[in-house]
């Protein structure tokens, strides 16, 4: 009797659990769900019908969306910018957390501190100055203004990153490699980047998550419609007269669902890093 | 002589080391250091972003301290901090703890508590926006929210949940902790995982209630990580604002405002490049005392 009490409290005990982890879940997933749902429906059944399955359904918003919404455009420059930050970004990280790792020159330690400090201090409202700056600059509404506000903001944390994963590479494979004829440019081709082939895959997503998803920079940066990313795109189709929902909802699923993919194909290293506290966004 | 070439080749050397660098250096100065640099000058001075800069000492820093609808926006951002550090957390801890077991869909249940965290602010404000559309279409409510309680018999919590100003700021606060659990949720996860299962074991030998481990063990070897978790909230629900612009757009500001879109206002709805750049300094250095005085706090609970 006395086991049977047992085995009856641990299972309402995990019936419980499981009824809050999937009611939670549920309202992650559902809301998502409820979007993409609305992206196949009709200007006329959008407002009304609340059926899990549409009655009526529409295929036709994509298109709408990717040609008259111009979210084709907005797509592709979010892909150009994207894979512009984050490819700059590897190469210049690289080659300094090399430099902090292997090299000497003077002023070392002081400009390695000066990064750190950077990844430590929060600078809320820093869009103010920038702005300032790329006035200054003329690069107010060019692709490669934007690409560089955006490499810097992942600058320092990738520096940090690749450096701790230098360290850990041992000194004799820069001699074996110095021996076979390697300069310091070849140790960290040859060598360094593909043993931090781990490193830089945590980069490469976790980077392009942010400029995936950044909006303030781009808004205040980029003002032609012919330079938009997708986030400011959205916005824009949001704030033009009667909002067309289903093509709205068509764009905003096309905005989230290479972000939840990435995630999904990528998650170990996501979770990896995330776990050990070394990023915040 | 032998000396001099030696030292001519590691001179050589330096400057190729330093190559290295320069890249990173350069992109840092310019888009870092500088801007950090001249917006400390800029809030010194009246300008319009074109023109002539007026030197007026600590005038915008006066005219913060009296700006009611400064401190009114510093507030709404508290709020939106307050929930997330009780509501979202809590959460994220309870969610943790019944994953850090032997449970069945474990995985599945780590892979969706982190898909809100990796979309956009602007898709979830807009996905939020939709889903609490407070308007009505032949007599039936547009807004999936309003729809269910309808249906689901609760009429009279029917509510224009982010154009009512009582409703407006928390409907904000739990949309930005759906957004954010995932992030405390993991770490929390990691963290309790990294304990000892024997510590359990052993205080059930010795009659432990489950509540009585939770408080003795749990809570104390969790410590440093929920104090992680705490900062790294303060800093993200504090700047929230991308979420607030995407929900509420122009409407309803002054109950939603928060500081940075207050300092967004300043800058590009009324021109004042100064005040803005005062403006950030303040809440920057407000943002650094707070951290600061939260990792005082974890490395004093590390020590005992």
């Amino acid at each position: 009797m006395k086991i049977n009490k047992y085995i009856l409290l641990g299972l309402t005990q995990s019936t419980l659990t499981h009824i809050f982890l999937l009611s939670v879940a549920l309202t992650c997933l559902f809301p998502i769900f409820w979007m993409v749902r609305c992206a196949f429906m009709t200007n006329e059944t959008v407002f009304v019908d609340k059926a899990l399955i549409p009655h009526v359904l529409n295929f036709g918003n994509f298109a709408v969306a990717w040609t008259k919404g111009n979210f084709g455009m907005y797509f592709l420059n979010s892909v150009i910018y994207t894979a512009g930050v984050v490819s700059g970004l590897v190469l210049i990280a690289s080659l300094a957390a090399f430099a902090f790792s292997r090299l000497k020159f003077p002023g070392k330690d002081f400009i390695f501190y000066m990064f750190v400090a950077a990844m430590m201090i929060p600078l809320p409202g820093s869009f103010v100055a920038l702005v300032v700056l790329m006035n200054k600059l003329h690069l107010i509404n060019t692709r490669a203004g934007y690409i560089l506000c955006m490499i810097n903001v992942g600058l320092a944390m990738s520096i940090l990153l690749l450096k701790t994963f230098f360290d850990r590479i041992p000194r004799d494979l820069d001699d074996a490699a110095r021996i076979d004829g390697c300069g310091r440019l070849g140790i960290w081709w040859h060598v360094a980047l593909p043993l931090a082939r781990p490193a830089i895959a945590v980069i490469v997503v976790f980077n392009s998550l942010i400029v995936w998803n950044e909006y303030i920079l781009a808004t205040l940066l980029l003002s032609e419609p012919q330079l938009m990313p997708l986030q400011r795109g959205l916005m824009v189709f949001q704030g033009a007269n009667s909002t067309d929902y289903p093509v709205l909802m068509a764009g905003l699923t096309m905005a989230a669902l290479p972000v939840i993919l990435i995630y999904m194909v990528m998650q170990k290293h996501i979770v990896k890093v995330l776990a050990s506290g070394e990023v915040a966004v | 002589m032998l000396a001099r070439a030696r030292a001519a080749v590691v001179a050589q050397g330096n400057l190729t080391s330093f190559l290295f660098v320069l890249p990173a250096l350069v992109i840092f100065a310019v888009f870092y250091v500088y801007p950090f640099l001249n917006m400390v000058f800029l809030s010194f001075h009246e300008w319009r972003g074109i023109g002539p800069l007026h030197f007026i000492g600590l005038q915008n820093y006066q005219e913060i301290v009296g700006d009611r609808l400064w401190w009114n926006s510093m507030a709404h951002a508290g709020y939106i901090t307050l929930i997330a550090l009780t509501f979202q957390n809590a959460l994220a801890f309870g969610l943790a703890l019944a994953c850090d077991r032997e449970i069945r869909m474990k995985r599945f249940y780590r892979l969706v508590f982190f898909i809100p965290p990796v979309l956009s602010e602007v898709v979830v404000g807009l996905m939020g926006n939709w889903i609490l559309n407070p308007g009505l279409q032949n007599g039936q409510h547009i807004g999936l929210l309003n729809h269910l309680l309808y249906s689901s018999g609760f009429p009279q919590l029917v509510n224009n949940w982010l154009g009512d100003p009582r409703t407006a700021l928390t409907t904000i606060a739990i949309v930005h902790s759906w957004k954010g659990f995932g992030w405390g949720f993991i770490m929390l996860l990691v963290g309790l995982q990294t304990i000892d299962k024997q510590l359990y074991e052993a205080a059930r030998v010795d009659g432990a209630s489950a509540w009585k481990a939770f408080v003795h063990i749990t809570v104390p070897m969790m410590l440093p990580v929920i104090l992680v978790v705490m900062i790294l909230t303060i800093l993200g629900s504090m700047q929230v604002f991308v979420l607030i612009l995407s929900m509420v757009n122009e409407g309803l500001v002054n109950h939603t405002d928060v500081p940075a879109t207050y300092i967004l206002t300043s800058m590009i709805g009324n021109g004042r490049f100064g005040y803005a750049c005062a403006q950030a300094v303040i809440f920057g250095v407000i943002l650094v005392g707070v951290s600061f005085i939260m990792k005082r706090m974890s490395d004093w609970v590390k020590r005992i």
